[in-house]
């Protein structure tokens, strides 16, 4: 085996085997950065080792010996310090989980365990920034230097993150086990919001960024995925990864050939991927079968899949699109979920019903200078016939947004509606 | 990036119709599908009846003409595949490689191609959705 390729097979066994690594050795020393470290000793020990004898035949449990091993050093020298008993009884711990035969029962406990990292890379004890560079290198598998491409920042930022944020759990003496009671949604919600966060820097990459960047999408199903298994009766779980089957199946219809955004209803629908729609249709009734009312995940999921069932625009559910902005905007009120609300009401009930939607909103500090707000507004009075407010409200918006390609569009239809409205009046006038 | 794992039974080409796995073989096969769900990389997959229950429509001369299986000339056939997504083609021979195949199985290892792949001007639904 030459070096490259062995480094290369070693960097795949890497992914799949380090965050069921890190997560039995958390367990076994109740640090993730002393945990991290033994995992890192194994991994430098297949780099020196693989390369000759070949990759193992159960890699994992290689990892896992070695590993288990440089524990037992490391706590029979602490031993010899000052350590008390209650780190020897780490030791016997060690000694025993050392044992051959050992690994086949432990399997079982193994997905508990990479929960428990989940959930404690995910702490909010944390900041986001933070939680999101754990998690990606924790669960995810990538290496600080990918976490920095794909992030665009370098990788001594990175590093010093990550190391900060091990430093930050140790200190705050964070415990290795399930969050229970009301502290378990909250702790939840965190896992879920850094899956999202982090499928979102990869859906806001551009044709030209590193490959990295987009595989972030990836990277956040993957990971969404193994807590679904984990997790099967938390329906919110399925809710996200269902919206996230459902956006990466739009990967590659919602960016034109010059770069430019193409929206959800001018998107080539052929370019959508039917499997990973059919996977998110799948998630979705999961989490609906599970009964309960939808968490917000979910309902976005919901929505999404009106869309992806549709095969042409025209074909899409708004009357449904619109109750299920309904009950969105009671789940998680926001002055951008009601201006989507009140787009699927102008679809669902016509442009007036939609209209008196969007004038509820005007007062809306939050959307004062919001240019999707004229946006929205102008398209809805374009559709009632009243051309030269409408041309009016995509000026605004025009000014509003620091898009050019967006400003320009607007720009276009200011033209088009005025064009319409002075039409019209000539028609009625003659 | 996503990688067909095509798996390729030994002796396929000429099984009889209807022929199934053996149940240990099975339960071995569910553990490892299991494995690569816990992973999430896997999309999906299938397994399929030998060629015996199947047929091929070739087009010699541009018209399409309808042959009933086996087909003698076949000695390697597809019985089933595994559709991930990974990181890199190294991590797909991985996962490959941990198949409990039998000895006289191949796996076959194909990058499924992405619109990314294709250039700018590719017309959309070319047949590869």
């Amino acid at each position: 085996m030459s070096e490259n390729v062995a480094g290369r097979a070693i960097d795949a066994v890497w992914r799949i085997e380090s965050p069921r690594l890190i997560a039995g050795l958390t367990r076994l020393t109740r640090d993730v950065g002393v945990a991290e470290d033994l995992a890192q000793d194994a991994l430098v020990a297949a780099l020196e080792q693989w390369p000759a004898s070949g990759v193992p035949a159960n890699p994992g449990a290689w990892l896992m010996t070695i590993a288990k091993r440089r524990a037992i050093d490391r706590f029979r020298r602490e031993d010899l310090g000052e350590r008390k008993r209650d780190e020897f009884g780490r030791v016997e711990l060690a000694r025993q989980e050392a044992a051959p035969g050992f690994d086949a029962s432990l399997d079982d406990d193994i997905g508990d365990d990479l929960l428990r990292l989940v959930f404690i890379a995910c702490h909010p004890v944390l900041s986001r920034q933070a939680r999101v560079a754990l998690t990606l290198r924790l669960i995810g598998g990538l290496t600080t230097a990918e976490i920095a491409r794909a992030f665009l920042a370098s990788e001594a930022t990175i590093a010093q993150r990550i190391v900060r944020a091990k430093r930050t759990l140790t200190e705050a003496r964070v415990p290795f086990e399930m969050p229970r009671g009301a502290d378990r949604a909250v702790r939840l919600g965190s896992v879920l919001e850094v899956l999202y966060l982090i499928f979102n820097e990869g859906y806001c990459a551009t044709a030209g960024d590193d490959w990295l960047r987009p595989s972030l999408c990836e990277d956040a199903l993957r990971m969404g995925r193994i807590v679904a298994t984990l997790m099967p009766g938390e329906a919110e779980v399925h809710g996200l990864v269902a919206l996230l089957e459902i956006q990466a199946s739009r990967v590659h219809a919602r960016i034109g050939q010059n770069g430019e955004p193409i929206l959800l209803l001018d998107q080539d629908r052929s370019r959508w991927n039917r499997l990973l729609i059919r996977r998110g249709l799948e998630a979705l009734d999961r989490a609906e079968r599970l009964g309960g009312p939808l968490g917000p995940y979910a309902l976005q999921a919901a929505i999404a899949a009106c869309h992806a069932r549709a095969i042409v625009p025209e074909d899409t559910d708004w009357v449904r699109i619109a109750a299920l902005y309904d009950a969105l905007l009671q789940a998680m009120p926001s002055p951008v979920v009601a201006l989507n609300r009140a787009v699927a009401v102008g679809f669902a009930y016509g442009p007036a019903a939609g209209l008196e939607a969007v004038e509820e909103l005007r007062s809306e500090k939050s959307l004062e200078g919001y240019y999707l707000l004229a946006s929205v507004r102008g398209d809805l009075l374009a559709r009632l016939g009243r051309g030269a407010e409408a041309a009016f409200e995509f000026r605004r918006a025009a000014a509003a947004t620091a898009n050019l390609r967006e400003r320009t569009l607007l720009l276009d239809r200011a033209r088009a509606a005025g064009d319409v409205d002075s039409a019209a009046r000539r028609s009625t006038s003659s | 990036m996503r990688f067909m794992l095509l798996m390729i039974p030994g002796g396929y080409g000429d099984a009889p119709p209807g022929t199934m796995p053996d149940a240990a073989a099975v339960a071995e096969m569910m553990v490892y599908n299991e494995a690569l769900g816990k992973a999430g990389v896997l999309l999906a997959l299938d397994g399929l009846h030998p060629p015996s229950m199947g047929a091929r429509v070739t087009f010699a001369g541009g018209k399409a003409a309808i042959t009933d299986g086996p087909f003698s000339e076949a000695k390697e056939v597809v019985g089933g595949y595994w559709m991930v997504q990974v990181h890199s083609r190294e991590e797909a021979l991985e996962w490959a490689a941990r198949c409990p195949a039998g000895e006289h199985d191949t796996i076959e290892v194909r990058q499924v191609m992405e619109f990314s792949d294709f250039p700018a001007d590719v017309p959309s639904g070319g047949g590869i959705a």
